[in-house]
C-alpha cells in the first residue's frame, strides 16, 4: 500500500497537473445543494472568461433565485437585478459600456416567468449580450413550486397531484420561442449531466461570448438542469429523471446560429 | 497491479458527497468515503487509485470544483 501511496505522490506534482479549479472561482463555499447544476455552469463561465482573458472586461448580471449569490463565487464585476429584470439591466450596462462583455444569468422562475417581457424584448432588440438560462422546471429557492417550465404531470409543492394542463397550462418552451425572434444570433440548449455534455456546454458558452464580441445579436444558452432538492431525488437519480423526462420536452442542440436578421427584410416598402 | 497514470485530489472540506463524480468515473476509481467531513457529507476519495488514468471526467461534472487532476505524460 505504501508503494501505491508513493506512486500516487509521484504523480501529484505541479508539472503533471491536467485540471485545477479556475483562479476566477474564489474559495467561498457555494451555498448550492449537493449535485446542483448551478455549480457546474458557474465553473464553465469562469473557465470561458479565464480562457478568453476577459476578466477585467466582463460584467455579469445575477438574478433572483438560487443563483442570486453568483456574485460571491466568480471574481468579475457583477450587478444584481430585480426579479426577472436581468436582461433590462444588462441592456443598460451594454449600451453605456459597449466595449464590455455583459451576460445575464437567470433561472426559469426569473427568466421564463416574471421576466418574460424583459427577456423577449431584449432578444427582439438584438441586444449584444449573452443570456444564460438555467432551466430546472421548478422554483428551487422558494421550496419547489411549479414554474412555467414544469412538465405536465410533474409533482411540485403547488401541484401535488402533478401539473394539470386544464388548470396550469403547458410547459413553456421559451428557447424555441426566442429562436424565432430576428434579434437572436445564437440560440442553443445544452445540459451538464455527463462529462461530454459539460464539454459541449462549455463550447456553447464560449461561442456565445465570441458572438458578443462580433456584435451580431443576442446569444442565448439554455442549460437543462436538475434540482435534486426540489425534485426530491438524489443527484444521480435527478440526472436520470432529467434524461428520461426533460430531454423529450426540451431537446438538446442548436436552434439558431445565423446572427441577427437583415433589417432590409423588415423594412417598409413604400415611403 | 496496473500502471498508475493519473491521480485525483479531492478537497474534502468542499466536497458535498453528491456522488456525480463516482458515477462519471469510467474506471471506477472514486467512491464515497465512510467518514464524513466538517459539514457531515461523505466526501469522495480514490478507492481504486491504480485504475486512474487522469481523464478529468470527475472534475468536469463536479458542481463544487473540488477535484484537481494530475496525469503522468508519455510514460510506458
Amino acid at each position: 500500500m505504501s508503494v501505491l501511496t508513493d506512486r500516487i505522490n509521484e504523480i501529484i506534482k505541479p508539472e503533471n497537473l491536467v485540471y485545477a479549479k479556475s483562479p476566477l472561482l474564489n474559495d467561498d463555499l457555494m451555498h448550492y445543494c449537493p449535485g446542483c447544476s448551478h455549480g457546474v455552469v458557474h465553473r464553465l463561465i469562469a473557465e470561458v472568461i479565464e480562457e478568453m482573458g476577459i476578466q477585467e472586461q466582463t460584467i455579469g448580471v445575477s438574478p433572483v433565485g438560487c443563483a442570486v449569490f453568483a456574485y460571491n463565487y466568480i471574481d468579475i464585476d457583477w450587478q444584481e437585478a430585480a426579479h426577472g429584470r436581468a436582461p433590462a439591466v444588462a441592456t443598460g450596462i451594454k449600451r453605456v459600456m459597449p466595449e464590455k462583455y455583459v451576460f445575464s444569468y437567470q433561472g426559469d422562475g426569473d427568466l421564463a416567468a416574471i421576466g418574460t417581457a424583459e427577456t423577449f424584448h431584449a432578444v427582439n432588440r438584438g441586444e449584444n449580450i449573452v443570456m444564460i438560462f438555467i432551466n430546472n422546471a421548478i422554483y428551487g429557492m422558494t421550496g419547489g413550486q411549479m414554474a412555467p417550465t414544469t412538465l405536465v404531470g410533474q409533482i411540485t409543492s403547488t401541484t401535488p397531484h402533478g401539473r394539470d394542463v386544464d388548470l396550469n397550462g403547458y410547459p413553456l418552451r421559451i428557447t424555441e420561442l426566442l429562436a424565432q425572434l430576428p434579434g437572436a444570433a445564437y440560440v442553443t440548449r445544452q445540459s451538464v449531466q455527463t462529462p461530454g455534455a459539460v464539454r459541449k456546454t462549455k463550447k456553447a458558452i464560449r461561442k456565445a461570448f465570441e458572438i458578443q464580441a462580433k456584435k451580431i445579436g443576442t446569444a442565448f444558452v439554455e442549460v437543462v438542469s436538475t434540482c435534486s432538492s426540489g425534485w426530491k431525488l438524489s443527484p444521480v437519480d435527478s440526472n436520470k429523471w432529467m434524461e428520461e423526462n426533460m430531454f423529450p420536452q426540451y431537446p438538446l442542440g442548436d436552434l439558431k446560429d445565423t446572427g441577427r436578421a437583415d433589417a432590409e427584410l423588415y423594412r417598409i416598402k413604400a415611403k | 497491479m496496473a500502471k498508475v497514470r493519473g491521480a485525483v485530489v479531492v478537497d474534502n472540506d468542499v466536497c458535498k458527497g453528491c456522488n456525480l463524480c463516482v458515477v462519471a468515473c469510467p474506471t471506477q476509481v472514486l467512491a464515497l468515503n465512510r467518514n464524513v467531513n466538517n459539514k457531515g457529507y461523505h466526501y469522495s476519495y480514490m478507492e481504486n487509485p491504480e485504475n486512474c488514468n487522469g481523464c478529468t471526467n470527475c472534475s468536469a461534472v463536479c458542481p463544487d470544483s473540488c477535484i484537481t487532476v494530475y496525469r503522468v505524460k508519455a510514460e510506458a
